[in-house]
C-alpha cells in the first residue's frame, strides 16, 4: 500500500480539537509502516484559521472545503464530502480520532466506500508484508489484532494510545476543496454545551472523576474544587451521569471518554470494568473510597480507605501547605 | 409507527472474559449471554414509541448464530410483537451484519430502526451507521431523547457528544443508536416472558439474502490487555499528597 492518507480534521465550529493530533501521528505511523504521502481535510464555513493550525503539523497539504452545508457538523455531508475527497485523489486508508466525531462518521464512509473500517485502534505494525491492527474489546479487557481487506482501510484512532502531533516547523499549502454534496434533510438545531475553563477530560495532564460516593449534584463542588487545585478536568462514572450530577461529557469509560493523565484521582467510585476500560491506562491512579474492599484499589497506586467528605477537603490543605514553586 | 430493533447477544458485561491459550479465541463457557445493553435499550424505546402513539409494531432482529433465540425471546416478553433471526455461520463483521439488515428493512419497510451505538463485546460502534449509509438513510447516533414532530414525518433527538448535548432534526425513515440515558429498559414481566414464548420469530438464512459475507475486518488473534497491579493503601491524605509529591512526582 503506497497511497497516500488522509486525516480528517475535528473541529468544534471553527474551535481545533487536539483529538486529530493523535490521528496525524497514527497516519504517520501507517506512512512510515506502508508508504504513502499524509493530507488532511477540513470541512467547515469560514474556518480556514483551523485549515491554518493543521498545516503546521506536518503534513503534504490540507485540503479546505468551506460552505455553508458544513457550519454544523453533520454526518450526511461530511461522510459524502470524504468519500468525494477520497474518490478523487485515490486515498488508500483514512483516519480520524475516535472521539463522539469520527465515531459517528466514518462508519457511514466505509458503508458508502464499501470499506474496511478498524474503529479505535491502538496499534499499527506489519507482519509478513500485510498490515495488523491493534483494538480493544471486551472493555478493554482483550486486544485483538485485526487484518483488513479492501480500499480505502479506515481507522479511529484512540488519542491516548498515540501522542500528539508537534508543529513541524513547516506550513503546507492549504488547497480549496469544493464536494457537491448537502445534509438530505438533517438540520442542526443547537448544542447544550458544558462551558468551563478547565482543561479538556482528553488532554488533561490531571482528571480528577466523582462516582455515586459523591452522593448529590451539589457535592460535586467538592470533586471540582479539588480538581481546580490540581488545575486539572473533572470526570464521572456513569452512575453519577446517570444521576444528573455531571453533565454526558464528563463519563469516563468503556462507553464514554477514555483518558490516560499523568494522575487520575477517583472518587467514590467502585471500580466497575467499564470505568476501568476508560481510565486505566493513567501513569498513577489514585483512589479515594470508604470501602477497603472496592475493585479500584485493584488497579489503584495509591488508595486512601476513607470518607471522601473528610478526605477531600484534608487533601486540599495537604496540597495548599505545599510551597508553589 | 413500525419500528426495527437490531439486537446483538453479548457475554454478561459484568463477567471478565478469558482469552484461550492459544490466543484464537474468547472463552465464553460459563458466562452468561444477555441482550448487549444498548439494545435493551433500543428496545424499550421502540416500545415507548409503539405505546405512546398508540399503535404499530416492534419488530425485533438479530444476525448470527440460532443460540440467540433466547435474547430474542427476552426482548418478546418486553413486549416487542415479533421476532426475525438471520441465521448466519461463521464470524461475521459489522459490515456483513449491516448488509443483512439492510435485506431485513427492505422486507420489512419501518419507518425506524433503532439499534444499539456500540455492542460491548466488539465495541465497534460502526453497524448503525453502515446500515445508514447501505440504506441511504438520515442517521442519529448516540441518542439519548428522541421527540416525534412534524406529525410524524421527523423527529427531533438529543446526542450525547464529547462537547455535551447536541439536537439535531431528521426526516423518516432514519437509522438511530442509543445512548445510555436514552430510558431505563424494563424488566420482563411473568406474563411477558410466557406470552413471548407464543410470538412469532422467523428464522431466514443468511445464505437465502445474496450478500456478501465475507468479512472485511478479521479478528487474527486476542490476547489479554495488560493488568495493573494494585499499590499500596495510604495511612491519610498527609501521606497520599506527600508521596504524590516525592515518589510519583506528578504534582507541580
Ligand atoms: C452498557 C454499560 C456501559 C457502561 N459504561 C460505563 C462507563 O463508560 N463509565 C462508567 O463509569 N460506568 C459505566 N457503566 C456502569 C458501571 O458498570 C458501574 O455501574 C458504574 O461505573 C458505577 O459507578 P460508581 O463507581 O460511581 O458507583 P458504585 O459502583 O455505586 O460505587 C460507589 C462507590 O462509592 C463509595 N462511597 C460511597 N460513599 C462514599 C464516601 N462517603 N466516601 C468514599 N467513598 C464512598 C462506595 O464504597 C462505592 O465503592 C456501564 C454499564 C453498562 C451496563
Ligand atoms: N449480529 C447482530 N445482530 C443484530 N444486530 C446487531 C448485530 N451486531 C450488531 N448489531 C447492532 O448494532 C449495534 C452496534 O454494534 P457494533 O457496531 O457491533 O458495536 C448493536 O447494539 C446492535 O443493535
Amino acid at each position: 500500500m503506497t497511497a497516500d492518507i488522509l486525516v480528517v480534521v475535528e473541529h468544534l465550529e471553527g474551535a481545533f480539537r487536539t483529538s486529530t493530533r493523535s490521528a496525524i501521528t497514527a497516519a504517520h505511523v501507517l506512512s512510515s509502516l506502508a508508504g504513502g504521502e499524509v493530507d488532511a481535510l477540513v470541512l467547515g464555513e469560514g474556518v480556514s484559521a483551523v485549515a491554518e493550525t493543521v498545516a503546521s503539523f506536518g503534513v503534504r497539504r490540507v485540503l479546505h472545503a468551506d460552505a455553508p452545508v458544513f457550519a454544523r457538523y453533520l454526518a450526511v455531508p461530511y461522510a459524502a464530502a470524504v468519500a468525494q475527497a477520497v474518490r478523487e485523489n485515490g486515498y488508500g486508508a483514512v483516519m480520524a480520532p475516535a472521539t463522539t466525531f469520527g465515531k459517528d462518521f466514518m462508519p457511514r464512509l466505509s458503508g458508502l466506500l464499501d470499506a474496511p473500517l478498524a474503529s479505535d485502534i491502538v496499534g499499527l505494525a506489519i507482519d509478513g508484508g500485510e498490515l495488523r491492527v491493534r483494538r480493544p474489546m471486551f472493555a478493554g479487557n482483550v486486544i485483538a489484532t485485526v487484518s483488513m481487506s479492501g480500499v480505502p482501510l479506515l481507522f479511529t484512532v484512540r488519542q491516548t494510545a498515540f501522542d500528539a502531533a508537534l508543529p513541524s516547523g513547516t506550513r503546507a499549502p492549504v488547497i480549496p476543496f469544493a464536494p457537491v454534496v448537502d445534509a438530505g434533510g438533517t438540520r442542526f438545531i443547537g448544542r447544550t454545551e458544558t462551558k468551563s475553563s478547565r482543561p479538556e477530560l482528553t488532554d488533561a495532564r490531571v482528571v480528577v472523576s466523582g462516582g455515586r460516593g459523591v452522593k448529590a449534584a451539589e457535592n460535586f463542588s467538592l470533586v471540582e474544587r479539588l480538581a481546580d487545585r490540581l488545575g486539572a478536568a473533572v470526570g464521572a462514572s456513569r452512575a453519577a451521569v446517570d444521576a444528573g450530577w455531571a453533565p454526558n461529557d464528563w463519563q469516563v469509560g468503556q462507553t464514554g471518554k477514555v483518558v490516560a493523565p499523568e494522575l487520575y484521582i477517583a472518587l467514590g467510585i467502585s471500580g466497575a470494568i467499564q470505568h476501568l476500560a476508560g481510565m486505566k491506562d493513567s501513569k498513577v491512579i489514585v483512589a479515594v473510597n470508604k470501602d477497603p474492599e472496592a475493585p479500584i484499589f485493584q488497579v489503584a497506586d495509591y488508595g486512601l480507605v476513607a470518607d471522601l467528605f473528610k478526605a477531600v477537603p484534608e487533601i486540599i490543605a495537604e496540597l495548599e501547605a505545599i510551597p508553589t514553586r | 409507527m413500525k419500528v426495527l430493533v437490531a439486537i446483538k447477544p453479548v457475554p454478561n458485561p459484568d463477567e471478565r472474559v478469558k482469552v484461550s491459550a492459544d490466543g484464537h479465541s474468547v472463552v465464553l463457557e460459563n458466562v452468561k449471554m444477555v441482550v448487549n445493553p444498548f439494545c435493551e435499550i433500543a428496545v424499550e424505546e421502540a416500545l415507548r414509541i409503539r405505546d405512546g402513539l398508540g399503535g404499530g409494531e416492534v419488530v425485533v432482529v438479530t444476525v448470527g448464530s440460532p443460540s440467540a433465540d433466547p435474547q430474542l425471546r427476552t426482548a418478546l416478553a418486553m413486549g416487542a410483537d415479533r421476532g426475525i433471526l438471520v441465521s448466519a455461520e461463521g464470524p461475521l463483521d459489522g459490515f456483513a451484519v449491516a448488509r443483512l439488515l439492510r435485506r431485513v428493512v427492505d422486507d420489512e419497510a419501518p419507518d425506524l430502526v433503532l439499534l444499539g451505538k456500540q455492542a460491548v463485546d466488539d465495541d465497534n460502534n460502526q453497524v448503525g451507521q453502515i446500515l445508514a449509509a447501505l440504506l441511504g438513510w438520515p442517521q442519529a447516533t448516540f441518542v439519548s431523547r428522541i421527540e416525534f414532530v412534524d406529525g410524524g414525518a421527523r423527529i427531533r433527538v438529543d446526542r450525547e457528544t464529547d462537547a455535551g448535548l447536541e439536537t439535531i432534526g431528521l426526516p423518516l425513515p432514519a437509522v438511530v443508536t442509543t445512548d445510555l440515558r436514552l430510558n431505563e429498559p424494563r424488566y420482563a414481566s411473568l406474563p411477558g416472558i410466557l406470552k413471548a414464548r407464543k410470538k412469532e420469530v422467523r428464522v431466514v438464512d443468511a445464505a437465502a439474502a445474496g450478500v456478501d459475507l465475507a468479512p472485511k475486518v478479521r479478528v487474527l488473534a486476542f490476547e489479554a490487555a495488560k493488568g495493573r497491579k494494585g499499590g499500596r493503601i495510604v495511612a491519610d491524605a498527609a501521606e497520599l499528597v506527600r508521596l504524590l509529591r516525592d515518589e510519583a512526582k506528578v504534582l507541580g
